[in-house]
């Protein structure tokens, strides 16, 4: 019993892992067709806005674009500090 | 009626539609060269009502509606002078504001404001002048006012209250949080959103719909059903500016003016 117990939250583990990497790719994908950066340039753990080459309305446009995809609202002040896809990802990842 | 091209803003009328466009870069701040230019709109006005039926207010500029009041002048302005002087400015300001956007909001024209982009703080209030606002999906409403210590001084949270949930103007309000085209519809603010580039298309099928209609009883029913809080926006002023004279305020000014962040908006 407990060891299906622990498959079960493994497997689930595994499927929430795997969302959560789908939605740094698929962030990763939207930036790079809208800012027209090759996707292969943009690593998750870099700097967003050098990585884009984006200024504060563009980054507002991302904002907009990312809510609109994922179809979630993101509170600015939640991003505030945000500068990593990687962390990205995981703010939109807990409101999905 | 001749049309109007200004330094700032640029009017037509043509089949019964008034275009106000907005084009003053980087983003239709409202400082003194748009305040003049928006009272000589406001002056024609009368002219331009007996002639049309609409009003669409649209900004030429790809980067959005308006971005709200010129802080970087008010900046400059308020801390060149004594304090008292600064305050007598900053009250003239938002009488004349005022007085220009409750005579938009009284118009017997029915006005649409045809959104996209960046509509925050001022360009937000404007936009509440009028009777329907069609925003692009991409288009972000923000009240950011709180971040530099003060309110929204162009009669936002007056025009907000009459329209919206005073729970929906305390969210906006107090977190100073931006919301998309998509949220603003769906708690009442926005009556259409519409793809990329196509709100003044839409705004523009809208007013030739309002043209169908007897004048008179659109000017009926607008007069009944939009009640301008004439009280509440002087109360508006006063409260401004008292929060005005707080050092807090000429910080957070400062403050905006010389941030190089990418969302300078947020404190």
């Amino acid at each position: 019993m407990r060891s299906r117990i622990c498959r079960e939250v493994d497997s689930f583990r595994i499927a929430f892992m795997q969302t959560a990497e789908k939605t740094l790719d698929e962030i990763l994908t939207l930036a790079a067709a809208h800012f027209k950066v090759p996707r292969e340039k943009l690593s998750p753990d870099a700097d967003f806005f050098k990585a884009l080459g984006i200024d504060s309305l563009q980054t507002l446009d991302l904002l907009t674009r990312l809510e609109q995809h994922f179809n979630v609202e993101l509170p600015d002040y939640e991003l505030q500090g945000v500068t990593d896809f990687r962390t990205l990802a995981s703010k939109i990842q807990a409101r999905l | 009626m001749q049309p109007f091209k200004g330094q700032a803003l640029s009017w037509e009328l043509s089949g019964g539609v008034v275009e106000l466009a907005l084009h003053r870069l980087p983003l239709n701040e409202i400082g003194s060269l748009m305040l003049a230019e928006l009272e000589q709109f406001a002056s024609a006005l009368p002219d331009l009502e007996s002639q049309a039926h609409a009003l669409i207010l649209y900004s030429k500029l790809s980067s959005g509606f308006c971005a709200g009041a010129d802080l970087r002048e008010l900046y400059a302005r308020s801390s060149a002078l004594e304090k008292a002087q600064a305050l007598a400015g900053v009250r003239d300001f938002l009488e004349r504001i005022h007085s220009v956007l409750n005579r938009i909001d009284a118009s017997t024209l029915t006005t649409i404001a045809a959104v996209h982009g960046v509509t925050f703080g001022g360009g937000f209030e404007l936009a509440l002048t009028c009777d329907l606002i069609i925003a692009d999906k991409m288009a972000r409403f923000c009240f950011p006012e709180l971040r530099l210590g003060l309110i929204p001084g162009f009669g936002g949270i007056p025009r907000l209250k009459r329209d919206l949930g005073n729970s929906v103007v305390r969210d906006l309000l107090l977190t100073g949080r931006s919301i998309n085209a998509t949220k603003a519809q769906q708690i009442g603010l926005v009556s259409q959103v519409v793809s990329e580039g196509e709100a003044l298309r839409a705004a523009r099928a809208t007013a030739a719909q309002i043209g169908k209609f007897d004048r008179q009883t659109a000017v009926t029913s607008k007069k009944f059903i939009k009640p301008i809080p004439y009280d509440e926006l002087r109360q508006e002023i006063d409260l401004f500016c008292e929060l005005f004279s707080r050092p807090a305020v000429e910080a957070g000014l400062k403050k905006f003016v010389e941030s190089s962040d990418a969302q300078p908006y947020l404190p």
